[in-house]
Protein backbone atom coordinates (compact mmCIF):
# COMPACT_ATOMS: atom_id res chain seq x y z
CA UNK A 1 0.00 0.00 0.00
CA UNK A 2 1.58 3.16 -0.94
CA UNK A 3 1.87 5.93 -3.36
CA UNK A 4 2.95 6.19 -7.10
CA UNK A 5 3.54 9.88 -8.59
CA UNK A 6 4.57 11.58 -11.33
CA UNK A 7 6.15 14.77 -10.87
CA UNK A 8 7.37 17.15 -14.05
CA UNK A 9 10.79 19.10 -13.07
CA UNK A 10 8.37 21.86 -12.10
CA UNK A 11 7.93 19.75 -9.09
CA UNK A 12 4.46 20.60 -8.61
CA UNK A 13 2.92 17.24 -7.59
CA UNK A 14 6.24 16.60 -6.05
CA UNK A 15 5.90 19.34 -3.44
CA UNK A 16 1.91 18.03 -2.82
CA UNK A 17 3.46 14.23 -2.14
CA UNK A 18 6.26 15.70 -0.01
CA UNK A 19 3.34 17.06 2.44
CA UNK A 20 1.42 14.44 2.82
CA UNK A 21 4.86 12.36 4.57
CA UNK A 22 3.88 9.13 3.34
CA UNK A 23 5.59 6.48 1.79
CA UNK A 24 5.71 7.14 -2.18
CA UNK A 25 7.67 6.33 -5.04
CA UNK A 26 8.69 8.61 -8.02
CA UNK A 27 7.92 7.27 -11.82
CA UNK A 28 10.71 8.35 -13.61
CA UNK A 29 11.01 11.68 -15.94
CA UNK A 30 13.27 10.53 -18.67
CA UNK A 31 12.95 7.41 -21.04
CA UNK A 32 16.64 7.02 -20.48
CA UNK A 33 15.89 5.86 -16.54
CA UNK A 34 15.69 2.78 -14.82
CA UNK A 35 11.90 2.09 -15.13
CA UNK A 36 9.95 1.88 -11.91
CA UNK A 37 8.10 -1.76 -11.32
CA UNK A 38 5.66 -1.68 -8.41
CA UNK A 39 5.24 -4.80 -6.16
CA UNK A 40 2.44 -3.56 -3.47
CA UNK A 41 -0.88 -1.75 -3.99
CA UNK A 42 -0.98 1.86 -4.75
CA UNK A 43 -2.83 5.09 -5.55
CA UNK A 44 -1.37 7.15 -8.42
CA UNK A 45 -0.95 11.14 -8.34
CA UNK A 46 -0.35 12.68 -11.23
CA UNK A 47 -0.87 16.23 -12.98
CA UNK A 48 -2.98 16.87 -15.46
CA UNK A 49 -0.91 17.93 -19.43
CA UNK A 50 -1.97 19.26 -22.07
CA UNK A 51 -2.57 23.02 -21.01
CA UNK A 52 -5.86 23.00 -21.84
CA UNK A 53 -6.47 20.63 -24.93
CA UNK A 54 -9.14 17.99 -24.64
CA UNK A 55 -7.59 16.58 -27.91
CA UNK A 56 -4.97 13.97 -26.09
CA UNK A 57 -1.84 14.33 -23.92
CA UNK A 58 -3.61 14.93 -20.80
CA UNK A 59 -1.66 11.99 -19.36
CA UNK A 60 2.55 12.14 -19.57
CA UNK A 61 3.97 9.92 -21.32
CA UNK A 62 5.74 8.86 -18.52
CA UNK A 63 2.65 7.47 -16.83
CA UNK A 64 1.61 6.01 -19.80
CA UNK A 65 4.78 3.98 -20.05
CA UNK A 66 4.85 3.41 -16.43
CA UNK A 67 0.78 1.86 -16.99
CA UNK A 68 1.33 -0.39 -20.07
CA UNK A 69 3.20 -2.15 -17.88
CA UNK A 70 1.17 -5.09 -17.02
CA UNK A 71 2.45 -5.26 -13.66
CA UNK A 72 2.35 -1.82 -12.71
CA UNK A 73 -1.52 -1.87 -13.81
CA UNK A 74 -2.85 -4.87 -12.31
CA UNK A 75 -1.58 -2.91 -8.87
CA UNK A 76 -3.12 0.80 -9.09
CA UNK A 77 -6.60 1.04 -6.80
CA UNK A 78 -7.13 4.49 -7.04
CA UNK A 79 -6.00 7.86 -9.12
CA UNK A 80 -5.65 11.66 -7.44
CA UNK A 81 -5.03 14.21 -9.86
CA UNK A 82 -3.58 17.87 -10.22
CA UNK A 83 -5.07 20.55 -12.58
CA UNK A 84 -6.15 23.68 -12.84
CA UNK A 85 -9.76 25.09 -13.70
CA UNK A 86 -8.48 27.62 -15.93
CA UNK A 87 -7.53 24.42 -18.32
CA UNK A 88 -11.66 24.88 -18.48
CA UNK A 89 -12.65 21.56 -20.08
CA UNK A 90 -9.54 19.82 -19.68
CA UNK A 91 -9.53 20.29 -15.64
CA UNK A 92 -8.08 17.57 -13.92
CA UNK A 93 -8.81 15.24 -17.28
CA UNK A 94 -5.61 12.74 -16.40
CA UNK A 95 -7.42 11.22 -13.39
CA UNK A 96 -10.76 10.77 -15.58
CA UNK A 97 -8.99 9.43 -18.08
CA UNK A 98 -6.59 6.80 -16.27
CA UNK A 99 -9.66 5.94 -13.81
CA UNK A 100 -11.55 4.89 -16.61
CA UNK A 101 -8.72 3.26 -18.30
CA UNK A 102 -7.78 1.05 -15.66
CA UNK A 103 -10.94 0.66 -13.46
CA UNK A 104 -10.47 2.45 -10.59
CA UNK A 105 -12.19 5.23 -8.49
CA UNK A 106 -10.83 8.68 -8.88
CA UNK A 107 -10.33 9.47 -5.36
CA UNK A 108 -9.54 13.49 -5.72
CA UNK A 109 -8.56 16.32 -7.59
CA UNK A 110 -6.72 19.15 -6.66
CA UNK A 111 -5.21 22.24 -8.27
CA UNK A 112 -1.51 22.90 -8.74
CA UNK A 113 0.34 22.29 -5.54
CA UNK A 114 -2.76 21.84 -3.61
CA UNK A 115 -3.57 23.67 -0.14
CA UNK A 116 -3.25 23.28 3.16
CA UNK A 117 -6.79 21.59 3.43
CA UNK A 118 -6.35 19.65 0.29
CA UNK A 119 -3.07 17.48 2.35
CA UNK A 120 -5.17 16.86 5.31
CA UNK A 121 -8.27 15.48 3.28
CA UNK A 122 -5.73 13.08 1.48
CA UNK A 123 -4.16 12.21 4.24
CA UNK A 124 -7.34 11.05 5.99
CA UNK A 125 -8.51 9.87 3.10
CA UNK A 126 -5.98 7.45 1.81
CA UNK A 127 -5.71 6.38 5.59
CA UNK A 128 -9.38 5.39 5.37
CA UNK A 129 -9.59 3.87 1.94
CA UNK A 130 -6.59 1.38 2.77
CA UNK A 131 -8.58 0.15 6.12
CA UNK A 132 -11.54 -0.23 4.07
CA UNK A 133 -9.80 -2.24 1.64
CA UNK A 134 -8.01 -4.07 4.24
CA UNK A 135 -11.14 -5.66 5.46
CA UNK A 136 -12.76 -6.46 2.58
CA UNK A 137 -12.68 -10.27 2.44
CA UNK A 138 -9.94 -11.75 -0.65
CA UNK B 1 7.77 54.75 -19.60
CA UNK B 2 10.46 52.68 -19.74
CA UNK B 3 13.80 54.95 -20.28
CA UNK B 4 15.96 52.14 -21.94
CA UNK B 5 15.34 48.53 -22.17
CA UNK B 6 17.40 46.19 -21.41
CA UNK B 7 18.44 43.93 -24.47
CA UNK B 8 20.08 40.48 -24.66
CA UNK B 9 23.83 40.94 -24.50
CA UNK B 10 24.87 37.99 -27.02
CA UNK B 11 22.37 36.14 -29.36
CA UNK B 12 23.38 32.82 -29.86
CA UNK B 13 21.61 31.08 -33.25
CA UNK B 14 18.55 29.42 -31.40
CA UNK B 15 19.28 25.94 -31.99
CA UNK B 16 16.05 23.49 -31.18
CA UNK B 17 17.35 20.24 -31.96
CA UNK B 18 19.19 20.94 -28.45
CA UNK B 19 17.15 21.78 -26.28
CA UNK B 20 18.62 22.34 -22.41
CA UNK B 21 15.60 22.69 -20.71
CA UNK B 22 12.76 20.43 -21.55
CA UNK B 23 9.88 23.07 -20.49
CA UNK B 24 10.99 25.45 -22.69
CA UNK B 25 10.21 23.30 -25.81
CA UNK B 26 7.18 21.68 -23.91
CA UNK B 27 5.63 25.01 -23.19
CA UNK B 28 6.16 26.80 -26.87
CA UNK B 29 4.12 23.47 -28.17
CA UNK B 30 1.16 23.66 -25.88
CA UNK B 31 1.35 27.32 -26.92
CA UNK B 32 1.35 26.84 -30.56
CA UNK B 33 -1.07 24.18 -29.69
CA UNK B 34 -3.85 26.15 -28.29
CA UNK B 35 -3.21 29.65 -30.72
CA UNK B 36 -6.03 31.35 -31.25
CA UNK B 37 -7.37 34.62 -32.77
CA UNK B 38 -10.68 36.93 -31.72
CA UNK B 39 -12.22 36.53 -35.30
CA UNK B 40 -12.86 33.04 -34.94
CA UNK B 41 -15.63 33.58 -32.08
CA UNK B 42 -19.11 34.58 -33.19
CA UNK B 43 -19.09 37.31 -30.92
CA UNK B 44 -21.78 38.77 -32.98
CA UNK B 45 -24.64 36.45 -31.63
CA UNK B 46 -24.39 38.35 -28.30
CA UNK B 47 -25.70 41.40 -29.80
CA UNK B 48 -28.99 40.13 -28.64
CA UNK B 49 -27.84 39.28 -25.26
CA UNK B 50 -25.97 42.48 -25.04
CA UNK B 51 -29.68 44.54 -25.79
CA UNK B 52 -31.07 42.62 -22.48
CA UNK B 53 -28.33 44.40 -20.22
CA UNK B 54 -28.80 47.60 -18.13
CA UNK B 55 -27.09 51.01 -19.30
CA UNK B 56 -25.28 50.41 -15.89
CA UNK B 57 -24.51 46.52 -16.25
CA UNK B 58 -23.01 47.22 -20.03
CA UNK B 59 -21.27 50.31 -18.77
CA UNK B 60 -19.46 47.96 -16.56
CA UNK B 61 -18.58 45.55 -18.30
CA UNK B 62 -16.97 48.02 -20.78
CA UNK B 63 -15.28 49.37 -18.03
CA UNK B 64 -13.83 45.59 -17.04
CA UNK B 65 -12.80 45.34 -20.46
CA UNK B 66 -11.00 48.35 -20.84
CA UNK B 67 -9.23 47.58 -17.36
CA UNK B 68 -8.07 44.08 -18.95
CA UNK B 69 -7.13 45.72 -22.41
CA UNK B 70 -4.56 47.89 -20.54
CA UNK B 71 -2.84 44.91 -18.09
CA UNK B 72 -2.59 43.21 -21.61
CA UNK B 73 -1.11 46.02 -23.36
CA UNK B 74 1.22 46.25 -20.74
CA UNK B 75 2.07 42.66 -20.61
CA UNK B 76 2.46 42.35 -24.56
CA UNK B 77 4.30 45.37 -24.65
CA UNK B 78 6.35 45.47 -21.51
CA UNK B 79 5.93 42.77 -19.46
CA UNK B 80 6.88 39.65 -21.53
CA UNK B 81 9.45 41.79 -23.33
CA UNK B 82 11.44 42.35 -20.22
CA UNK B 83 11.68 38.80 -19.38
CA UNK B 84 13.65 38.18 -22.35
CA UNK B 85 17.48 39.83 -21.32
CA UNK B 86 16.85 37.20 -18.56
CA UNK B 87 16.07 34.00 -20.12
CA UNK B 88 18.64 31.53 -19.25
CA UNK B 89 18.33 29.67 -22.74
CA UNK B 90 18.05 30.47 -25.76
CA UNK B 91 14.37 28.77 -26.20
CA UNK B 92 13.43 30.49 -23.36
CA UNK B 93 13.43 33.85 -24.75
CA UNK B 94 11.91 31.93 -27.85
CA UNK B 95 8.83 31.29 -25.75
CA UNK B 96 8.36 35.04 -24.27
CA UNK B 97 7.82 36.39 -27.55
CA UNK B 98 5.28 33.72 -28.11
CA UNK B 99 3.84 35.40 -24.99
CA UNK B 100 4.56 38.67 -25.86
CA UNK B 101 2.48 38.07 -28.97
CA UNK B 102 -0.45 36.51 -27.70
CA UNK B 103 -0.86 39.35 -25.25
CA UNK B 104 -1.42 41.29 -27.77
CA UNK B 105 -3.83 39.13 -29.42
CA UNK B 106 -5.44 39.23 -26.07
CA UNK B 107 -5.74 43.01 -25.83
CA UNK B 108 -7.07 43.68 -29.27
CA UNK B 109 -9.35 41.06 -28.92
CA UNK B 110 -10.87 43.37 -26.76
CA UNK B 111 -11.10 45.82 -29.10
CA UNK B 112 -12.81 43.38 -31.66
CA UNK B 113 -15.88 42.37 -28.72
CA UNK B 114 -16.43 46.25 -28.42
CA UNK B 115 -16.36 46.78 -32.23
CA UNK B 116 -19.24 44.10 -32.17
CA UNK B 117 -21.42 45.74 -28.95
CA UNK B 118 -20.51 49.19 -28.62
CA UNK B 119 -21.05 52.13 -30.55
CA UNK B 120 -17.95 54.25 -31.02
CA UNK B 121 -19.09 56.80 -28.19
CA UNK B 122 -19.24 54.06 -25.59
CA UNK B 123 -15.95 52.86 -26.25
CA UNK B 124 -13.92 56.31 -26.08
CA UNK B 125 -15.65 57.30 -22.69
CA UNK B 126 -14.84 53.60 -21.43
CA UNK B 127 -11.32 53.77 -22.35
CA UNK B 128 -11.04 57.66 -20.79
CA UNK B 129 -12.90 55.72 -17.73
CA UNK B 130 -9.77 53.60 -17.83
CA UNK B 131 -7.25 56.71 -18.14
CA UNK B 132 -8.50 58.13 -14.98
CA UNK B 133 -9.59 55.32 -12.57
CA UNK B 134 -6.66 55.75 -9.80
CA UNK B 135 -6.84 52.48 -8.94
CA UNK B 136 -6.50 50.87 -12.08
CA UNK B 137 -3.62 53.10 -13.01
CA UNK B 138 -2.41 52.72 -9.93
CA UNK B 139 -2.62 48.47 -10.33
CA UNK B 140 -0.19 49.63 -13.79
CA UNK B 141 1.59 51.67 -12.22
CA UNK B 142 3.04 49.15 -9.28
CA UNK B 143 3.87 46.03 -12.25
CA UNK B 144 5.63 48.62 -14.96
CA UNK B 145 7.62 49.91 -11.61
CA UNK B 146 8.67 46.34 -10.73
CA UNK B 147 9.48 45.70 -14.48
CA UNK B 148 11.88 48.54 -14.47
CA UNK B 149 13.96 47.33 -11.66
CA UNK B 150 17.10 45.42 -11.91
CA UNK B 151 15.84 42.36 -10.08
CA UNK B 152 15.80 39.59 -13.10
CA UNK B 153 13.68 37.49 -10.23
CA UNK B 154 11.62 40.51 -8.82
CA UNK B 155 10.14 40.75 -12.63
CA UNK B 156 9.29 37.12 -12.91
CA UNK B 157 7.46 37.80 -9.67
CA UNK B 158 5.42 41.13 -10.81
CA UNK B 159 4.90 38.75 -14.05
CA UNK B 160 3.42 35.80 -12.47
CA UNK B 161 1.53 38.12 -10.12
CA UNK B 162 -0.23 39.73 -13.18
CA UNK B 163 -0.70 36.97 -15.33
CA UNK B 164 -2.12 35.01 -12.21
CA UNK B 165 -3.81 37.56 -10.23
CA UNK B 166 -4.29 40.95 -11.45
CA UNK B 167 -6.58 39.81 -14.44
CA UNK B 168 -9.26 38.29 -12.35
CA UNK B 169 -11.12 41.22 -11.09
CA UNK B 170 -11.94 41.47 -14.46
CA UNK B 171 -12.66 37.98 -15.81
CA UNK B 172 -14.74 37.60 -13.13
CA UNK B 173 -17.66 39.49 -15.12
CA UNK B 174 -17.75 37.00 -18.03
CA UNK B 175 -17.55 34.52 -16.28
CA UNK B 176 -20.77 35.43 -13.94
CA UNK B 177 -22.85 36.75 -17.45
CA UNK B 178 -22.30 33.28 -19.00
CA UNK B 179 -23.35 31.31 -16.20
CA UNK B 180 -26.68 33.31 -16.91
CA UNK B 181 -26.41 32.67 -20.17
CA UNK B 182 -25.42 36.13 -21.31
CA UNK B 183 -22.82 37.12 -23.43
CA UNK B 184 -21.60 33.36 -23.69
CA UNK B 185 -19.74 34.04 -26.99
CA UNK B 186 -17.91 36.68 -25.49
CA UNK B 187 -17.23 34.21 -22.88
CA UNK B 188 -15.47 31.92 -25.11
CA UNK B 189 -13.15 34.12 -25.96
CA UNK B 190 -12.54 34.98 -22.21
CA UNK B 191 -11.80 31.54 -21.64
CA UNK B 192 -9.41 31.09 -24.63
CA UNK B 193 -7.23 34.84 -22.62
CA UNK B 194 -7.75 32.65 -19.63
CA UNK B 195 -6.52 29.54 -20.99
CA UNK B 196 -3.34 31.36 -22.26
CA UNK B 197 -2.83 33.30 -18.91
CA UNK B 198 -2.90 30.08 -16.80
CA UNK B 199 0.47 28.82 -19.18
CA UNK B 200 1.98 31.88 -18.94
CA UNK B 201 1.66 32.14 -15.13
CA UNK B 202 2.57 28.54 -14.95
CA UNK B 203 5.89 29.13 -17.04
CA UNK B 204 6.98 31.90 -15.70
CA UNK B 205 6.68 30.72 -12.24
CA UNK B 206 8.51 27.71 -13.11
CA UNK B 207 11.73 30.08 -14.27
CA UNK B 208 11.59 31.81 -11.29
CA UNK B 209 11.84 28.95 -9.31
CA UNK B 210 14.70 27.73 -10.88
CA UNK B 211 16.83 30.75 -10.50
CA UNK B 212 15.79 30.72 -6.75
CA UNK B 213 17.20 27.22 -6.65
CA UNK B 214 20.27 28.97 -7.34
CA UNK B 215 20.02 31.84 -4.78
CA UNK B 216 21.44 31.53 -1.19
CA UNK B 217 18.78 30.75 2.19
CA UNK B 218 19.16 34.82 2.75
CA UNK B 219 18.32 35.58 -0.74
CA UNK B 220 15.61 32.96 -0.73
CA UNK B 221 13.86 34.66 2.17
CA UNK B 222 13.61 38.17 0.98
CA UNK B 223 12.10 36.82 -2.19
CA UNK B 224 9.36 34.94 -0.20
CA UNK B 225 9.03 37.83 1.86
CA UNK B 226 9.00 40.30 -0.77
CA UNK B 227 6.51 37.99 -2.83
CA UNK B 228 3.78 38.00 0.15
CA UNK B 229 4.37 42.01 0.75
CA UNK B 230 4.31 42.88 -3.10
CA UNK B 231 0.94 40.44 -3.32
CA UNK B 232 -0.78 42.14 -0.21
CA UNK B 233 0.13 45.61 -1.81
CA UNK B 234 -1.98 44.56 -4.60
CA UNK B 235 -4.22 42.74 -3.18
CA UNK B 236 -5.46 45.89 -1.40
CA UNK B 237 -5.85 48.16 -4.38
CA UNK B 238 -7.56 45.03 -6.10
CA UNK B 239 -9.73 45.40 -3.26
CA UNK B 240 -10.69 49.05 -3.96
CA UNK B 241 -10.48 48.67 -7.73
CA UNK B 242 -13.87 45.81 -7.67
CA UNK B 243 -14.92 47.91 -5.19
CA UNK B 244 -14.91 51.25 -7.71
CA UNK B 245 -16.54 48.56 -10.39
CA UNK B 246 -18.79 46.14 -8.71
CA UNK B 247 -20.62 48.27 -5.86
CA UNK B 248 -23.03 49.15 -8.36
CA UNK B 249 -24.42 45.86 -8.74
CA UNK B 250 -23.99 44.32 -5.68
CA UNK B 251 -21.40 41.46 -6.45
CA UNK B 252 -18.34 43.14 -4.87
CA UNK B 253 -17.91 40.29 -2.12
CA UNK B 254 -18.41 37.52 -4.58
CA UNK B 255 -15.41 39.50 -6.98
CA UNK B 256 -13.33 39.11 -4.11
CA UNK B 257 -13.62 35.57 -2.97
CA UNK B 258 -12.42 34.81 -6.62
CA UNK B 259 -9.61 37.56 -5.91
CA UNK B 260 -8.33 35.73 -2.64
CA UNK B 261 -8.84 32.35 -4.82
CA UNK B 262 -6.69 33.30 -7.69
CA UNK B 263 -4.12 34.99 -5.34
CA UNK B 264 -3.39 31.42 -4.31
CA UNK B 265 -3.01 29.70 -7.56
CA UNK B 266 -0.50 32.75 -8.41
CA UNK B 267 1.65 31.88 -5.16
CA UNK B 268 1.37 28.14 -5.97
CA UNK B 269 2.65 29.36 -9.57
CA UNK B 270 6.02 30.78 -8.01
CA UNK B 271 5.85 27.97 -5.79
CA UNK B 272 4.62 29.38 -2.22
CA UNK B 273 1.97 28.40 -0.27
CA UNK B 274 -1.97 29.55 -0.40
CA UNK B 275 -2.33 32.41 1.74
CA UNK B 276 -6.14 32.63 2.07
CA UNK B 277 -8.11 29.91 3.95
CA UNK B 278 -10.22 27.72 2.68
CA UNK B 279 -13.68 30.06 3.74
CA UNK B 280 -11.84 33.10 2.40
CA UNK B 281 -11.55 31.69 -1.18
CA UNK B 282 -15.24 30.13 -1.32
CA UNK B 283 -16.26 30.90 -4.97
CA UNK B 284 -19.61 30.87 -6.25
CA UNK B 285 -20.16 27.61 -7.44
CA UNK B 286 -21.50 28.88 -10.75
CA UNK B 287 -18.60 30.72 -11.58
CA UNK B 288 -16.01 27.64 -10.74
CA UNK B 289 -18.94 26.00 -13.48
CA UNK B 290 -18.62 28.87 -15.76
CA UNK B 291 -14.57 28.64 -15.74
CA UNK B 292 -14.49 24.92 -15.95
CA UNK B 293 -17.46 22.67 -16.40
CA UNK B 294 -17.75 20.70 -13.87
CA UNK B 295 -15.35 22.53 -11.72
CA UNK B 296 -17.76 23.20 -8.83
CA UNK B 297 -18.55 19.49 -7.92
CA UNK B 298 -16.55 18.79 -4.48
CA UNK B 299 -14.69 15.97 -6.12
CA UNK B 300 -13.95 13.85 -2.82
CA UNK B 301 -14.56 10.32 -3.07
CA UNK B 302 -13.08 9.95 0.25
CA UNK B 303 -16.32 11.23 1.94
CA UNK B 304 -18.57 9.26 0.33
CA UNK B 305 -20.40 7.32 2.47
CA UNK B 306 -19.00 3.25 3.27
CA UNK B 307 -22.52 2.06 1.29
CA UNK B 308 -21.88 4.27 -1.53
CA UNK B 309 -17.93 2.76 -1.54
CA UNK B 310 -17.47 1.15 -4.97
CA UNK B 311 -13.85 -1.07 -5.59
CA UNK B 312 -12.31 -0.76 -8.97
CA UNK B 313 -12.23 -4.50 -10.22
CA UNK B 314 -9.00 -5.94 -11.14
CA UNK B 315 -7.84 -4.17 -13.91
CA UNK B 316 -8.36 -5.52 -17.40
CA UNK B 317 -7.24 -3.05 -19.88
CA UNK B 318 -4.53 -3.77 -22.48
CA UNK B 319 -1.73 -2.35 -23.79
CA UNK B 320 -3.40 -1.19 -27.07
CA UNK B 321 -6.17 0.24 -25.16
CA UNK B 322 -4.08 3.09 -24.48
CA UNK B 323 -5.69 5.35 -27.01
CA UNK B 324 -4.09 8.86 -25.66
Amino acid sequence: MGIVYFSSVSENTHRFVEKLGLPAQRIPLRSKDEPLVVTDEYVLILPTYGGGTTQGGAVPKQVIRFLNDTRNRSLIRGVIAAGNTNFGEAFCLAGEIVAKKCDVPYLYRFELLGTDQDVIRVREGLAQFWLRRSQIPA
Amino acid sequence: MIDKLKLVSRVHAINWNRVEDDKDAEVWDRLVGNFWLPEKVPVSNDIPSWGTLTQEEKLLTMRVFTGLTLLDTIQGTVGAVSLIPDAITPHEEAVYTNIAFMESVHAKSYSSIFSTLCSTKEIDEAFRWSEENSNLQRKAEIVMNYYQGDDPLKRKIASTLLESFLFYSGFYLPMYWSSRAKLTNTADVIRLIIRDEAVHGYYIGYKFQKGLAKESQERRDELQAYTYELLMELYENEEQYTEDLYDGVGLTEDVKSFLRYNANKALMNLGYDALFTKDQTDVNPAILAALAPGGDENHDFFSGSGSSYVIGKAVTTQDDDWDF
